[in-house]
């Protein structure tokens, strides 16, 4: 084959686009399970999911595979689109929607929706996970001898570190007794014992923290969870066409397994937005 | 059925002198339709209204008028060949029309079809596409194997045998949000794929035709399905998909 046809030819940039289409919807599916962890798991586990998915060499791996993704399905979708609006230069005066579905006929301004959303979605969470200096770090309040105190939480199982030892990055020692504390913070997250310069142990990002206070933000909280659910409702729509239009562009379409695939897809377009939309209301109208 | 009667209508049709003039709507208005009648006869008495106020006629295209030869065309109230399903505008009657209605008709719009005046279009393009690889090459020569000493399976014929009866009307490329020919192209490609007459050259056709597909500047088949839902021969979806097997196998080798 011509090189070229990789990219001209439209069959081509039809199986890229289910391509990558279906790359992101296993992708959706591990990203759900990881942020159903919010309702149903402790804070504990969230940030230890969320660790694991900023450091786990795989996980990085498929990351950038989803970054990828993500940017090559919505170029290919957009050139797509706009060849296809050049194919009818001219517009009827009457036309009637009843032979094809609203998702279908309203792929690229769904995809655009969703793509709006990634992005605010990585500057609300993925950026400030990975650059924000002002990040959080994971607070444990443990009743110790019938008084509540408070411990950073270690990332090896056990490790807790009452808050007032702890000297922030750059803190001077205490005016009055002029002792150091007995840690200090560096790299954002490194728990270094102040005196000798030895690692103690490393401490969670609260990211479980951040995402609570995002959607229960006094001012901004509600349109942040309805801008959220709107969004899920994009996705369910793009999936609800999508899902089963990518096997089709791969040329799976029998009358044995058609029938399967678009039973699936649907639940699929249903069930995963659904789940992904519960998390932020549940989140907003926690007490 | 209930018994034919006359009806009134308005209608309102694209007007274009020649490829090069910009058109526009006109309306006009008939009295006196029999819902007996095809919605091409209908037009005939429009154009006869016409010639007798000295106006030019509507130019149409239409051969058969027995649904078999895909020359009528025609975007009808919003949807190919008007509506009723599984027929062609020839075979549209006036029945499916009451007293009073206003009817859009409008010629295919895509960039590959241009209107040559008011309803015709040039469909040239699927010829072309035809001629990129919608055929198999016999030895003419006096040694032509009867197609019948071949045998086929009695599916694949069938599934090319419904392949096979597209008409070439283009009504997939006119409903079609991208117009697109995939169901067209597909219909071809499948006919000959699915026989062993068709297998020999068929890596050579898919890449062939798709090319000419594209070079033609038809729009990108994104699943929506209306092309299934208008066909007047009911060339089903499976066709586009087995076009996009075929030419994954093809680009592969
Ligand atoms: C997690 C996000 C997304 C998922 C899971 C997803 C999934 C899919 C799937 C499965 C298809 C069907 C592919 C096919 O018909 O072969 C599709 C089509 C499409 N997507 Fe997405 N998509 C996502 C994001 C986006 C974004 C950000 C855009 C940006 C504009 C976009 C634009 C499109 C367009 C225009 C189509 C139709 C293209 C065509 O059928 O030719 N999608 N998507
Ligand atoms: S596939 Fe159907 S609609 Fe398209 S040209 Fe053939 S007969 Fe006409
Ligand atoms: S005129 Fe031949 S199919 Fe309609």
């Amino acid at each position: 084959m011509a090189k070229s046809a990789l990219l001209k030819s439209s069959i081509v940039k039809k199986y890229w686009m289910a391509l990558t289409g279906l790359f992101l919807c296993l992708f959706l599916a591990g990203h759900l399970a990881g942020n159903l962890q919010l309702i149903f798991g402790t804070s504990l586990q969230f940030n230890e999911y969320a660790l694991f998915m900023t450091t786990n060499p795989a996980v990085k791996l498929l990351s950038y595979l989803t970054y990828i993704s993500i940017i090559f399905h919505a170029i290919d979708g957009i050139m797509l689109t706009i060849q296809n609006k050049k194919a009818r230069p001219v517009g009827y005066a009457k036309t009637d929607g009843s032979s094809s579905s609203f998702a279908s006929r309203n792929m690229a301004v769904l995809g655009t929706i969703i793509l709006v959303f990634i992005a605010t979605h990585m500057v609300n969470f993925w950026a400030k996970m990975h650059f924000d200096k002002n990040m959080p770090l994971m607070v444990k309040e443990i009743e110790v001898q019938g008084n509540k105190q408070k411990f950073y939480v270690g990332t090896q199982v056990g490790q807790f570190f009452p808050v007032e030892q702890v000297a922030k990055e750059g803190e001077k020692p205490d005016p009055v007794t002029m002792l150091p504390k007995q840690f200090v913070i560096k790299n954002k997250t490194e728990l270094h014992y102040s005196q000798a310069d030895v690692k103690a142990a490393d401490l969670y990002k609260d990211l479980h923290k951040l995402t609570v206070d995002f959607f229960k933000d006094p001012k901004f909280g509600l349109a942040f969870t309805i801008f959220y659910v709107f969004s899920m409702g994009a996705l369910g729509f793009h999936l609800w066409h999508g899902f089963q239009s990518a096997f089709q562009s791969l040329g799976v379409n029998s009358s044995k397994i058609t029938p399967v695939i678009k039973f699936v897809g649907k639940a699929f377009a249903v069930i995963v937005p659904l789940l992904f939309a519960i998390i932020p209301i549940f989140l907003h109208l926690k007490k | 059925m209930s018994a034919a009667k006359n009806i009134n209508i308005t209608l309102k049709i694209w007007r274009q002198k020649n490829a090069k003039a910009k058109g526009s709507m006109e309306t006009y208005k008939l009295d006196n339709v029999s819902t007996a009648s095809s919605f091409l006869e209908m037009l005939d008495q429009l154009n006869e209204q016409l010639i007798n106020e000295k106006k030019e006629p509507v130019a149409f295209d239409h051969d058969c008028r027995e649904g078999i030869c895909g020359m009528c065309s025609l975007y009808i109230n919003g949807r190919a060949h008007g509506p009723d399903s599984g027929i062609t505008t020839c075979q549209l009657h006036m029945r499916m029309f009451n007293d009073g209605d206003t009817i859009y008709i409008e010629p295919w719009r895509s960039k590959a079809f241009p209107v040559v005046k008011d309803l015709v279009v040039d469909r040239s393009a699927f010829d072309r596409i035809q001629q990129a690889g919608g055929f198999v090459s016999v030895n003419t020569s006096g040694n032509t194997i009867d197609a019948n000493s071949i045998p086929v399976p009695k599916d694949d014929a069938d599934k090319a045998f419904m392949a096979a009866a597209c008409i070439g009307c283009g009504a997939c490329v006119a409903t079609c949000k991208n117009g697109s020919a995939m169901l067209f192209v597909g219909a071809k490609v499948s006919q000959y794929a699915l026989l062993p007459q068709g297998k020999v050259e068929a890596t050579q056709r898919v890449l062939n035709m798709v090319r000419q597909m594209d070079e033609e500047g038809f729009g990108n088949c994104t699943n929506t399905g209306a092309c299934e839902i208008e066909c007047p021969k009911g060339i089903s979806l499976e066709n586009i998909a087995r076009m996009n097997r075929e030419y994954l196998k093809a680009s592969l080798k």
